[in-house]
């Protein structure tokens, strides 16, 4: 059994890593050029999404369970929001990122801002990428109740 | 900066932000009693948005601090300011009545992700009300659709059916959302600008002649479709009896009082505010296009609600039947007409999401939406038979009730604007309602209740017990409202006639 597919197997764990920092890269880069959360949060995705393919969608789930996703996807939502909230707390509007470093001359807090509402974009779509794949792969008629 | 500058956002952030947090609290009850908070926070705050526009005139808020025209403008006046009290008022009842039907109807364990799908249907609808610009309008109701579309398909736990109606609803939807995006995007090629002030300046600019070319007339044909279909005009409404059918009695309460007007709504500041009825073709459109659609669907669906055997499709035929009403209004294209829509568009909610909850209470007991459970209903559940019969007598336009109002001010606005017939008309359509609604009552009032059959005892084999509290208690403020603005008819037809006014005046 542990010498099925091998090459598929060896290739798998060369590439999870790297797939992994390319999100990252595409995540962070975002601010600079092509890329952003939404697409880091696909490519995320993609690594788990690959070692279901060959390992089974089982070993995954145990790698990555969904209750874990649930949570990632609303905290993703509450990052990004929770900006928003955070500025208009820190007494400007909804999303003037300006208020998180009133004091910088070249308009830091706009960086910072748009680099956590990212993380979150990136978050919530990686954990519904990886949703989306365990429900569809899992066998079963119906979503199990257990699975919400 | 104190909280009342931050008030147009704040009805749409704060469920927003607070959704997640339902899923988070794993527990249906917890959920719920969150969400009612919310969503009663959020009526709150619209409530004082509506009294500070009132009082002060139009409110702009620019998101991020980026100035319109090139960041994101809410932009409230009387008219959204009215529909967003309509939407967040019946939310908030809705959710408060949610709790003892939906947990009927759907597994335990969904009932946190019921309550952040319910809150984030409630963001859509605000957002696509409140906001000033015509691309967040699209954002804003894919949050809602998508949403709403979970919230129909939840109810195939009862019956499998709502599956295709979500399924349908969806492709109608996406077709619809489709659409418009389609019609934005040929604006923006047109003017340059997505800001809805600003397109209105851009189209009134340039040498004369210049607008609207044949551009900008696509945009408002494809803008009007794809609105026509989310709002379920005739004859684009078949995804919605089934939609609401079969979706869990609580949503259906929610989405027939508030997702289609706010369609009509969007409508109307696309037609009068962006395009203007200055233009030619805004005129012929309002004769030729809108006038005979509002008034088939006045007639082909009231007469079909006529022969429906389960009552929630019933409503739901009725309903295209009321958009008819309102798209009438707007069809006369004057200032009266308006303000029957916009009257026509709040009054209608509060009968219709009362008439939904009169029949999720039946649903509760007795576990059928037909007519075959409203038998002898006032001997068995009399406050839940006295709340339809007074919202369906509303519903038919019997004077005390909003429905009066609003027929009244349609058939002013009908002869005003010179065109007795469509008065008239609307008389007629009436009378069929009287048809659809009278069959059900005649149905409570005289026959008795069955005595043998499934329908003898309630879900669980029990004698048939009236509706619990929690549901009598915001069905009955509904109906309450019903009548309360059915006296009091300068609330909204003051703010509805102010906002009607300011509407054609954004065209001149």
């Amino acid at each position: 059994m542990r010498d099925e597919h091998l090459i598929l197997r060896v290739v798998m764990k060369v590439l999870f890593a790297p797939i992994i920092l390319f999100a990252f890269y595409v995540q962070f880069h975002g601010d600079y050029g092509p890329g952003g959360g939404f697409q880091a949060g696909v490519i995320f995705a993609v690594a788990f999404i690959l070692h279901g393919l060959i390992y089974g969608v089982a070993a995954t789930k145990r790698a990555m369970p969904q209750g874990v996703l649930s949570a990632l996807m609303s905290i993703g939502l509450l990052l990004y929001t929770g900006t928003g909230a955070l500025t208009m707390l820190l007494g400007r509007n909804l999303l003037a990122y300006d208020a998180l470093a009133p004091n910088s001359t070249h308009h830091a807090g706009q960086h910072w801002g748009i680099l956590i509402v990212e993380f979150g974009v990136g978050m919530t779509v990686a954990a519904t990428m990886l949703t989306i794949f365990y429900h569809f792969s899992s066998r079963e008629p119906e979503i199990r109740d257990e699975d919400w | 900066m104190t909280i009342a500058d931050q008030l147009p956002v704040l009805p749409i952030i704060l469920p927003l932000v607070l959704a997640p947090f339902a899923i988070l609290l794993r527990n249906g009850r917890a959920a719920h009693v969150f969400a009612v908070v919310v969503c009663g926070a959020a009526f709150a705050f619209c409530a004082m948005l509506l009294a500070r526009v009132t009082a002060e005139g139009v409110i702009s808020y620019a998101l991020g601090d980026w100035a319109p025209p090139i960041g994101i403008e809410y932009r409230v006046d009387l008219a959204n300011a009215l529909v967003m009290l309509l939407v967040s008022g019946v939310a908030t009842l809705a959710a408060a009545f949610s709790y003892a039907s939906i947990r009927t109807e759907i597994d335990d364990r969904q009932l946190p992700l019921f309550y952040a799908a319910f809150m984030i249907c409630m963001t859509g609808l605000l957002g696509v009300t409140v906001t000033g610009d015509a691309f967040n309008v699209f954002v804003f109701l894919e949050i809602s659709s998508l949403s709403t579309y979970a919230l129909v398909a939840l109810g195939a736990r009862v019956d499998r059916r709502a599956l295709t109606a979500a399924f349908n609803y969806l492709v109608m939807g996406t077709l619809g959302a489709t659409f418009f995006v389609i019609g934005l995007g040929l604006i923006y090629q047109a003017t340059g600008t997505l800001n809805m002030a600003d397109i209105r300046a851009q189209l009134s600019a340039g040498p004369p002649g210049a607008m609207p070319n044949s551009m900008v007339e696509a945009a408002f044909a494809f803008i009007l479709v794809g609105m026509g279909l989310k709002a379920a005009a005739f004859p684009m409404h078949l995804w919605m009896p089934n939609a609401y059918a079969y979706a869990p009695s609580a949503v259906s309460a929610f989405i027939a009082a508030a997702s289609t007007k706010v369609a009509v709504y969007v409508l109307i500041r696309f037609t009068f505010t962006i395009f203007g009825s200055d233009f030619d073709f805004i005129d012929a459109m309002l004769t030729y296009v809108l006038t005979p659609i509002a008034l088939a669907g006045m007639f082909f669906a009231s007469i079909v609600a006529v022969f429906q055997e389960d009552v929630k499709r019933m409503l739901a035929y009725s309903s295209v039947g009321q958009i008819g009403y309102m798209l009438l209004g707007i069809s006369f294209g004057t200032e009266a007409g308006l303000q029957a829509s916009l009257i026509h568009i709040f009054n209608h909610g509060l009968m219709k999401s009362a008439l939904f909850m009169a029949v999720a209470c039946v649903m509760l007991r007795l576990g059928v939406h037909t007519c075959s459970g409203f038998h002898g209903l006032t001997k068995r559940m009399p406050f839940t038979a006295a709340a339809f019969i007074f919202s369906g007598l509303s519903l038919v336009g019997v004077p005390l009730t909003v429905g009066f109002v609003s027929k009244w001010y349609l058939l002013q606005a009908a002869f005003d604007a010179g065109r007795p017939w469509a008065g008239f008309l609307i008389v007629a359509s009436s009378l069929i309602a009287v048809v659809y609604v009278g069959r059900v009552i005649e149905l409570i009032l005289l026959r008795d209740p069955p005595s043998e059959g499934l329908l003898a005892n309630d879900v669980d084999g029990n004698p048939v017990r009236e509706a619990p509290l929690s549901m009598l208690i915001p069905m009955w403020v509904l109906v309450g409202a019903n009548i309360y603005f059915g006296l009091r008819t300068d609330l909204t037809a003051e703010i509805a006639g102010r906002a009607a006014a300011a509407l054609m005046g954004g065209a001149q």
